[in-house]
């Protein structure tokens, strides 16, 4: 990455040092209250004196209230699972869309570029009729389903696939390799750094996601994280700002970890993805 | 050694792919439509054929129209502020102020943070009494004030919560774009004697355009995709004051299972996203060709 020292006349430079900071705690105020609460008694819930003594109650009652670790599982099932089939199917296509030039090649690229305007989420209502038909209602597969093949993926491969040399294919080809070895010794070790990319972004739109997994399910064994939280935090009677944080920060908890300990991978992956 | 035809083997590749894909959106997309001229079938009266009758019930449905509206000003509230955000975050990221890692943790942090749980956090900072916008404004001596109690300010205080959620996102791109840009434009412009105010607005801001472009899009859409934060915060209350138009879908079909209303609802908001393909298409792809 560049680093630019702006050639510039830098009259404003500790000005706009100060902006960036400001607008930086801005930013960063929903998590930092969450931290302050969630590891304070409730007394101190709304009252911020540094006195303020340190507890790590609040976890263990959000903890024991709900069935976090189902949830947990839930979710790691979940992401797991539509993360393995995005994989598997958007290379297969993706590579059929950028080495084999067939009649119709055209159209049906059209029809999964459509998806990138009209996702599964808008289509709820019909979506939810269809896993009622396939029997699918309240189950993990059934909040996955319709993630699996993913545009977005296909997109990103078929670009990637498409700067793989013509070379190397013909001599794997002239070797006497099959489609499916080129596919898995030349392209996919080629485009590493795209899957982990997608990886990342695709894991943490699916452990953020809330809709569709709040109307397809409805009992403890099939709920994500994020409807279990939204369970958990609109049932309780008054509410506890203290334990609502806590389990909060625990939902996010390994997303945040995963982003403090990755941040440069998680950025310039979503660069990445962005840019192709 | 036995090989297909060459004709079979794309078919093959992408056949489960696209099998999907038309099961959980061509499918139902077409579905949807199909569905928006009948009836909901209801315990023993099965669903018939009424036409145009959900149009004609939508169009004389003052929530439909209220959601409607709410939507455009809700993205017309928060594109532009969020792209302007965006920019100018990347623009700091992007030169080497002091702590420069951690403003970018900083402002890329919410796109990570799952915004149902989020939205928890923001519903505090908004509560009466002693929320802490309220110890804020109560500590300067300002009147309380129940922001999303309160038809005329619900929909501004969502939109703060979207354009927090989605202005580090849009970032990264911009952030992308501007370190494609050559530093030696740079250069020639501060020789020349060009401030950095006219740098940007001569040089950076026009080559950010596709970028403004690609951000645009995805913005629009995820303006009717977005309403995790209104399922938590307001359910579309006071008197649908923030009842965005997937939300009123959700509410009709899931709330009060009037699965063909919701169907028609559903065209309406399918039609948005089509006519946003299409000036993506027709406009914009065309622009934006040389890249």
């Amino acid at each position: 990455m560049i680093a630019p020292t702006s050639p510039f006349a830098d009259r404003h430079r500790a000005l706009e040092t100060v902006s960036a900071w400001v607008l930086a705690l801005l930013w960063l105020l929903p998590l930092l209250y969450a931290l302050w609460t969630a590891f304070h008694p409730a007394a101190f819930a709304t009252r911020f004196t540094l006195d303020a003594p340190l507890t790590l109650q609040n976890f263990v009652n959000a903890w024991q209230a709900a069935p976090f670790p189902r949830y947990f599982l839930n979710t790691f099932l979940l992401v797991t699972m539509i993360l393995a089939a995005q994989l598997v199917l958007a290379t297969l296509a993706a590579y059929a869309f950028a080495r084999f030039t067939f009649r119709g090649s055209n159209v049906m690229f059209m029809l999964v570029l459509l998806q990138l305007m009209v996702m599964p989420d808008i289509l709820i209502v019909e979506n939810y009729q269809t896993m009622n038909l396939l029997g699918l209602r309240d189950t993990i597969l059934s909040i996955g389903l319709p993630y699996f093949a993913s545009a977005f993926g296909i997109f990103l491969l078929r670009q990637t696939f498409k700067t793989v040399p013509r070379e190397l294919d013909e001599a794997a080809t002239v070797e006497g390799a099959s489609a499916w070895q080129i596919l898995m010794q030349v392209y996919v070790p080629l485009a590493r750094p795209i899957y982990i990319a997608f990886g990342l972004v695709s894991v943490s739109t699916h452990w953020n996601n809330f809709l569709w997994p709040l109307i397809v399910t409805n009992s403890v064994e099939s709920r994500p994280l994020t409807v279990g939280l939204q369970v958990f935090s609109s049932t309780d009677q008054g509410v506890d700002w203290s334990i609502i944080t806590a389990a909060t920060l625990m939902t996010s908890a390994p997303l945040l970890l995963a982003f403090l300990l990755f941040q440069r991978q998680f950025v310039q992956s979503f660069m990445r993805a962005g840019i192709r | 050694m036995k090989r297909l035809p060459s004709s079979v083997l794309p078919w093959l590749l992408l056949s489960p792919a696209m099998v999907l894909l038309i099961a959980f959106t061509h499918y139902p997309a077409l579905a949807t439509l199909w569905h928006s001229f009948f009836s909901t079938p209801k315990g023993v009266r099965p669903s018939v054929f009424v036409g145009l009758e959900n149009y004609r019930l939508m169009a004389d449905d003052p929530v439909f129209w209220q959601a409607l509206c709410n939507n455009l000003w809700f993205a017309l509230g928060t594109i532009p502020l969020a792209i302007a955000l965006a920019i100018l975050m990347a623009l700091w990221v992007n030169e080497k102020l002091a702590g420069r890692g951690v403003l970018r943790l900083a402002y890329f942090t919410p796109t990570v943070l799952p915004m149902i749980a989020v939205a928890n956090i923001w519903l505090f900072f908004y509560t009466p009494q002693y929320g802490l916008l309220e110890q804020i404004t109560g500590a300067l001596g300002l009147p309380s004030h129940n922001w999303l109690g309160n038809p005329q300010t619900v929909l501004g205080a969502l939109m703060v919560v979207a354009v927090w959620k989605e202005a580090g996102f849009f970032m990264i791109f911009y952030l992308a774009a501007l370190q494609q840009i050559s530093p030696v434009l740079a250069e020639a412009a501060a020789l020349e004697g060009a401030s950095r105010w006219q740098y940007f607005w001569r040089v950076q801001f026009p080559l950010l355009m596709p970028t403004t472009l690609f951000v645009l899009i995805n913005a629009l859409i995820n303006a009717f995709r977005l309403v995790d934060h209104i399922v938590v915060m307001t359910k579309g209350g006071p008197d649908n004051a923030s009842s965005l138009l997937l939300y009123y879908i959700y509410e009709v079909g899931f709330a009060f299972w009037d699965s063909s209303y919701a169907a028609a609802l559903t065209v309406v908001l399918l039609a948005l996203l089509g006519l946003i393909a299409l000036v993506k298409f027709r406009v914009l792809d065309r622009r934006t060709h040389y890249q």
